[in-house]
């Protein structure tokens, strides 16, 4: 909250120089009036707006990395700039956070002492009735039976059927007012704010997400080292992780193969994975079901079915004949049809020590034509691998790498058996293919999918919820509920035994109900007359 | 599984409440330029009284009763006093605005019956339901208070939106992605559509007044308009019950955000720009109080919000890179 100290406004130090006598504690009083006015938060409001905006427009390292930093090298001038401004993570940068805070600063110097005027005001009389009546916007005046005593006590019980709440503060008028739910909502709205931020906060402190892909077959189990990424808040101890299971045993995927209109033909239609979920270590397995939109609670975190794509079954044999590798291999899909990258890394030395690696793509219904091997429909309708063989060494220096992809740095290409072009290696389900000069050979033995599972905490979304939910009433009943206060004047008419009653309506703001209310008040006072 | 015959019905009567609401919007200009000439009349004759003859020489001045200052009844004169051409042709133009809308509830009700799914599932279904649920907002305010003298603005870019939902955003009835399928399809997106059609009626009102603040109460057609405060006043009450929506919508979106992508909130581009409208409208409610804000420049921040409401819809579902990429195209 040190923010709430800063001049908010570059106008504060031309005040300082031209109100010398502004003192330190002055100075700091006059920031605090600006920053909490409501033309500072309007301000901030529409800064909001803006600065929320370029995080839409360029792309965001936080939701995708790799289309970052491919953005970053096309625009070689700007590109570092901007990343050095922040607009590539906008809504964790320095700027987006100041203009928030300061929103928020400003919400909490406007609402607190606000909140303190209404308790006052609930708690207060209406105000006496102002001298002429007929000076009000709305007033109106009728005579009616009975003397003004018993009028006025019938006036204060229609007012307060009417749901006003009455004070006469003299013999002959009564003051009225509703309508406080109108504040109270005004209020509850901003404080609700305050506390869908502190949930947000809360969340990021305390919550966690990683992401794991599972082919069918494999179970996961959850503990740090399994997930293929995670990003704990900087609050959790990854080792209080719930020691859950889960296998995936079977993936369904479907897809659109009966619309053939531009945009939906080839559409995933429905995921589902299913799996066998164990609680806790030993515990009997239970057959759970994830899907797209019905994620999976695990005591530990949800976990959710957010991808999916193929992982063919890969064998590679030294030329003896021995199994180096055999693995479902996970290829990551790059577009509608599931065209997908991957790479096959042979850890185990083959002859002179080295390395065998393949890279390459997966296709679910292959084509191969002049624009190269694609995939022309994301279903597994005519799967095929085509790969590309390297030797050398896999992990130099240990680097971190891909799992999808080859550091080649140190490895060389492999050429076909001529050695007049470089190794191009076609595999259709079932086939193995020999790689030449005795290095053994390749085999796709099968395709299995996989489902790319995330499993996140976020203990501050209920706090969020019920704050929004809460600054959503205080918004209806602050824009729907008015504030109006009404007087009643009794005065004996010329006719003995009759009374003129004169009232008058004051409302904040324009209100065009006022007439009607004034109305609405004669009428439950006629009604009681008769 | 997609019925071929509905879809090609929902199609049928999206045609015909197209036909139907150009005739509609034919009608409501009808009105406007019947209601002019009365007070072009009128003016005339208040500086040259001998020459009210020629110009009411169209037979509407018996219709239209004798003229006063006030004879537009937009303004408070009474209903009589409208020439009855101009009556005639409103009549008309509001029956015709009401099948429309009934026209366009039914394409989009035979379409969800042709996929068997709500039918907000891509870019032309909410077109569709946007063109929908403005009409419905105009057709039922209208039968609070005489809307007459909107018709014209409302129905014309109603009209546009269907235009452009048939031509660039048409996409065949076809099932739903997985993400979509949820019960908070209908709720998120049927709620944001409504609030949609509630902005844009407001919007339009918005624009009315800031013309009329520009121009003039007493220029071509904006003589037809009610006063600046009640348009203002209208455009106003049009916005807080749009607002409150559109708070909802936001708050039921980043419930369904959790239960598809796995977080309520991921600065995805479409939840940035529903935010964006979120904090400009808000801005708008907070100017339209701040002392110091006249309520012209108040009424520019609504109108920006639904500019940002085009960009969120136009531009964002098509070209920005996001999780919301339902286009369909």
């Amino acid at each position: 909250m040190s923010l709430s100290t800063q001049p908010a406004d570059p106008r504060t130090e031309r005040d300082d120089v031209t109100q010398p006598q502004l003192g330190p504690l002055g100075l700091l009083r006059f920031a605090w009036r600006q920053l909490t006015s409501m033309r500072t938060a309007l301000f901030l409001l529409l800064l909001v707006a803006v600065a929320a905006l370029p995080g839409s427009i360029f792309p965001q390292r936080s939701i995708d990395a790799v289309r970052t930093a491919d953005w970053i090298a096309r625009h070689e001038t700007a590109g570092p700039i901007l990343d050095t401004l922040g607009f590539f993570e906008v809504y964790a940068s320095p700027w987006f956070a100041a203009i928030y805070l300061l929103l928020f600063v400003s919400l909490v110097g406007c609402v607190l002492p606000r909140s303190r005027i209404h308790w006052r005001a609930m708690r207060s009389l209406p105000p006496r009735a102002p001298k002429r009546l007929e000076r009000l916007s709305a007033h109106e005046s009728v005579t009616l039976d009975g003397a003004p005593d018993e009028v006025l006590r019938e006036v204060r019980s229609a007012l307060r059927s009417g749901r006003f709440r009455t004070h006469s503060h003299d013999a002959t008028t009564v003051s009225a007012e509703k309508g406080y739910l109108k504040e109270t909502g005004n209020l509850l709205f901003h404080l609700a704010l305050i506390g869908v931020i502190v949930g947000m906060a809360w969340g990021h402190l305390l919550g966690w997400k990683g992401d794991v892909i599972l082919p069918v077959g494999q179970t996961f189990a959850n503990t740090v080292a399994r997930y293929d990424t995670i990003s704990p808040g900087p609050l959790v101890d990854p080792a209080d992780f719930t020691p859950f299971t889960m296998k995936l045993t079977r993936f369904d995927a479907e897809f659109e193969d009966d619309v053939q209109g531009k945009g939906q033909f080839g559409s995933p239609r429905d995921f589902t994975a299913y799996v066998d979920f164990t609680k806790t270590p030993g515990a009997e397995p239970e057959k759970k079901v994830i899907r797209v939109n019905g994620p999976l609670e695990t005591g530990g975190g949800t976990a959710f079915l957010l991808g999916n794509g193929y992982a063919p079954k890969i064998t590679v044999r030294n030329a003896a004949g021995t199994v180096l590798y055999s693995e479902a291999t996970p290829f990551l899909a790059q577009d509608n049809n599931y065209t997908s990258v991957g790479a096959v890394k042979v850890a185990g030395a083959g002859p002179a020590g080295k390395q065998l690696g393949f890279a390459g793509l997966f296709l679910p219904t292959a084509v191969l034509d002049e624009q190269g091997p694609r995939s022309v429909f994301p279903d597994a309708l005519e799967p095929a691998l085509a790969l590309s063989a390297f030797e050398g060494t896999l992990f130099p220096q240990g680097r971190p790498q891909s799992v999808y992809s080859l550091d080649t740095d140190d490895m060389t290409q492999l050429k076909n058996a001529d050695g007049s072009d470089l190794l191009r290696i076609w595999l259709t389900q079932g086939q193995t293919f020999t790689l030449p000069g005795g290095q053994g050979s390749i085999t796709f033995d099968g395709l299995e999918r996989f489902a790319g599972i995330s499993i996140r905490s976020d203990p501050g979304k209920e706090l969020t919820l019920v704050s929004a939910l809460a600054a959503l009433l205080g918004l209806i009943l602050s824009l729907t509920i008015r504030r109006r206060r009404v007087f009643v004047r009794v005065a004996p008419a010329a006719e003995q035994g009759r009374t003129v009653v004169s009232i008058g309506g004051l409302a904040k703001d324009d209100d065009e109900g006022m007439g009607e209310q004034l109305e609405d008040v004669l009428t439950r006072l006629k009604e009681r007359r008769t | 599984m997609t019925n071929e015959t509905l879809a090609s019905y929902a199609n049928l009567s999206l045609y015909s409440a197209m036909a139907v609401l150009t005739l509609s919007m034919l009608g409501y200009a009808g009105y406007l330029a019947g209601l002019l000439p009365a007070r072009d009349a009128r003016a005339e004759s208040a500086d040259a009284p001998d020459r009210e003859l020629v110009s009411a020489g169209g037979g509407s001045a018996g219709d239209g009763g004798p003229s006063r200052a006030d004879a537009v009844t937009a303004r408070g004169g009474s209903d009589a006093q409208v020439p009855l051409r101009a009556r005639k042709a409103a009549g008309v133009a509001h029956t015709l605005a009401l099948l429309g809308t009934v026209l366009l509830f039914a394409s989009a009700a035979l379409r969800g019956a042709s996929v068997q799914r709500w039918p907000l599932g891509n870019m032309f279904e909410f077109g569709v339901a946007a063109a929908l649920f403005t009409m419905v907002v105009f057709v039922a305010y209208g039968l609070r208070r005489d809307l007459r003298w909107l018709g014209l603005f409302v129905v014309a870019p109603v009209l546009i939106l269907l235009g452009l939902a048939n031509t660039v955003w048409y996409t065949e009835a076809a099932e739903l992605m997985p993400s979509l399928k949820s019960v908070w399809l209908v709720i998120h997106v049927t709620v944001a559509t409504i609030s949609v059609g509630l902005f844009a009626v407001g919007f339009v009102i918005a624009l009315l007044y800031l013309a009329q603040d520009r121009f003039g109460t007493e220029r071509g057609v904006l003589r037809a308009l009610p006063d600046g405060k009640t348009l203002e006043r209208l455009t106003y009450g049009l916005h807080i019950i749009a607002f409150p929506l559109w708070t909802f919508t936001l708050i039921a979106g980043a419930i369904w955000a959790r239960q598809a992508w796995g977080s309520y909130w991921n600065w995805d581009p479409k939840e940035v720009w529903t935010f964006i409208i979120w904090v400009v409208y808000a801005a708008y409610l907070h100017a339209r109080v701040t002392r110091g804000w006249r309520r012209q420049s108040a009424t520019w921040v609504a109108v920006a919000g639904f500019v940002c409401i085009i960009v969120n819809y136009a531009v964002v579902n098509m070209y920005f890179v996001g999780q919301h990429s339902y286009s369909g195209l």
